[in-house]
């Protein structure tokens, strides 16, 4: 079987997006990374492989892996985790979890229950699952395949995941919100722009300010000065390529 | 000897009484004790109130008109296309109340009624939209312990989720109430059951106490008889959601997913898998497994 050559073929969008994802978990330590969808998953397993050997992973059901397999596999375990003690990991602080998101505002609120009011939605997604205890509890990162101002818009229908102005100063419950990054198929965000607001830390190569700023509904501090996205390196991409994502499963969340 | 509780699905409907409250077991769309949420739904009860990790449990209440209230960490069939689609209805008609709230809020709820407490701090809830959901029935606590830098804790008071009646079900039972669970995950089936007046366990296998506890680790017998009133033996009776001895039926899901689609399918979704005892309900079930089998 012939190899893929990691280092002659074009890097690809999305193997900025996998990347940036894994740079999410620089400096992690030793919890538990809670991927919800296929890049940042990949970013987390990538993060594994290279600097953070000490994140814990799971099958995303109940079961904590000990080596770092491809998506869609499994392979030995080291522990095991039904969700009754997620809630505890959640409540520990020992986490950080990547959402997904029907909406997030210039403050990091964000939506993934409904569209519409509370009590008579237009469109019912799931509830607000987990996202107010992951938000208040331990740091939270958002992955947005595709950036839209549909989804970065003025104000979210409904708070699941809490944002960084609904912080009371004064009360410490509030102390561990942590709105880590937000990575998209056009960049890589945080919340660290004036009085907590998005500000842009980098741009995937070929994208423009203009063109996130097209997509988006507010204004994002830093876009005009914002660097371009760092080139994986010939590791990443072999393990990217070669050990994690040999299907191209990446490729099918970002084209 | 302890009390022999097997009983059939009707000696349960007996015991439903109007504007109940129900905890449903299971999670999403795994482990849920469909066999007795369609023998619900078959009932003439009516005005319930719900506390659920949803899945299609509370998809067939909402479609069958028995849920005025409901309370959930979300709603999900966990594949394809993942949104119930009668619960969605019932959102979007405004027919229902909803009390969401975390995920994790929901365990708090379940462990302070099986404590017997009023509520219990956490600090899930904060700053969310859900304290907005609960319309002032959902209160903050302050602690009377101050931190180290002088600032004082404010919390979610999570109230306790008190069921009239809780509905669960596990892999492997004994006729007294004692069972356990054979797969990766015992969700909060025991933590339904505490919280509940009456507790009502359906079981793929029924068997001895020797063979029960012979058969699973300690560990895993995560239900005794103090917290179980009935014992319903539904083999596959959590169909299609998954249990420890068999998988999601992912074809019946997305089934019943496509028939809530129009008023025809749904009515002839009804007349073949709603309106008929469960044993008719397997059978057809099995015929259908066969006709998609010979339609590929």
């Amino acid at each position: 079987m012939s190899t893929p050559d990691s280092t002659n073929t074009e890097i690809t969008r999305a193997e900025y997006c996998v990347t940036a994802c894994a740079d999410i978990f620089t400096g992690a330590g030793e919890i538990m990374a809670s991927p919800m969808a296929p890049t940042p998953l990949l970013g987390a397993r990538l993060a594994r492989l290279t600097t953070e050997q000490d994140l814990l992973i799971t099958d995303g059901e109940a079961l904590i892996l000990a080596d770092t397999p491809a998506i869609g596999k499994v392979g030995p375990t080291e522990g095991w985790m039904p969700f009754r003690k997620v809630f505890d990991v959640v409540a520990s602080g020992r986490r950080h979890v990547v959402m997904g998101a029907n909406q997030i505002d210039r403050f990091g609120n964000q939506n993934l229950s409904a569209f519409g009011p509370l009590q008579h939605p237009t469109r019912q997604m799931f509830g607000v699952r987990g996202a107010p205890g992951n938000t208040i509890n331990h740091p939270t990162s958002y992955w947005v395949a595709r950036h839209s101002s549909r989804v970065f818009v003025d104000d979210v229908d409904i708070v699941s995941g809490v944002g960084f102005d609904k912080v009371d100063e004064r009360n410490p419950a509030f102390d561990s919100l942590n709105i880590h990054r937000v990575v998209t198929n056009l960049g890589v965000f945080d919340f660290n722009g004036p009085g907590h607001t998005m500000q842009a830390l980098s741009l995937h190569p070929g994208v423009t300010a203009d063109e996130v700023a097209e997509n988006t509904s507010f204004p994002i501090a830093g876009l005009d000065n914002a660097p371009v996205t760092a080139t994986p390196t010939d590791e990443q991409l072999r393990i990217i390529r070669e050990v994690l994502d040999p299907k191209g499963v990446r490729n099918r969340e970002v084209k | 000897m302890a009390t022999d509780k097997t009983s059939t699905l009707d000696d349960v409907v007996a015991e439903l009484r109007d504007g109940m409250t129900i905890g449903i077991g299971g999670w999403g769309s795994r482990r849920k004790p469909m066999a007795l949420v369609r023998a619900i739904a078959r009932s003439d009860v009516k005005d319930l109130t719900v506390v659920t990790y949803g899945g299609a449990d509370l998809g067939l209440l909402c479609a069958t008109g028995k849920v005025r209230r409901a309370y959930y960490g979300f709603v999900s069939l966990d594949s394809a296309p993942f949104y119930d689609p009668w619960f969605a209805k019932a959102r979007t008609s405004g027919s229902i109340e909803a009390r969401e709230m975390d995920e994790g809020m929901v365990k708090c709820g379940l462990e302070a009624a099986a404590a017997r407490l009023p509520f219990l701090p956490i600090r899930a809830g904060l700053g969310s939209d859900v304290l907005n959901f609960w319309e002032g029935e959902l209160k903050t606590i302050e602690s009377p312990y101050a931190d180290a830098d002088g600032r004082t804790q404010t919390l979610v008071a999570m109230p306790a989720l008190k069921l009239d009646a809780a509905f669960v079900h596990l892999d492997v039972a004994d006729a007294h109430g004692n069972a356990g669970y054979t797969g990766v995950d015992p969700y909060f089936d025991d933590l339904y059951l505490a919280a509940a007046e009456r507790r009502y366990l359906e079981v793929d296998r029924l068997v001895t106490t020797e063979e029960l506890v012979a058969e699973l680790p300690n560990q895993r017998l995560i239900v005794n008889r103090m917290n179980v009133d009935r014992v319903v033996h539904a083999p596959n009776g959590a169909h299609f959601t998954f249990a420890g001895g068999y998988g999601r039926d992912e074809a019946f899901q997305r089934f019943y997913v496509e028939s809530a689609g129009s008023d025809d399918t749904w009515a002839a979704f009804t007349t073949r898998f709603l309106d008929v005892d469960e044993a008719t309900y397997q059978n057809e079930v099995t015929k259908w497994q066969a006709e998609q089998e010979e339609a590929k």
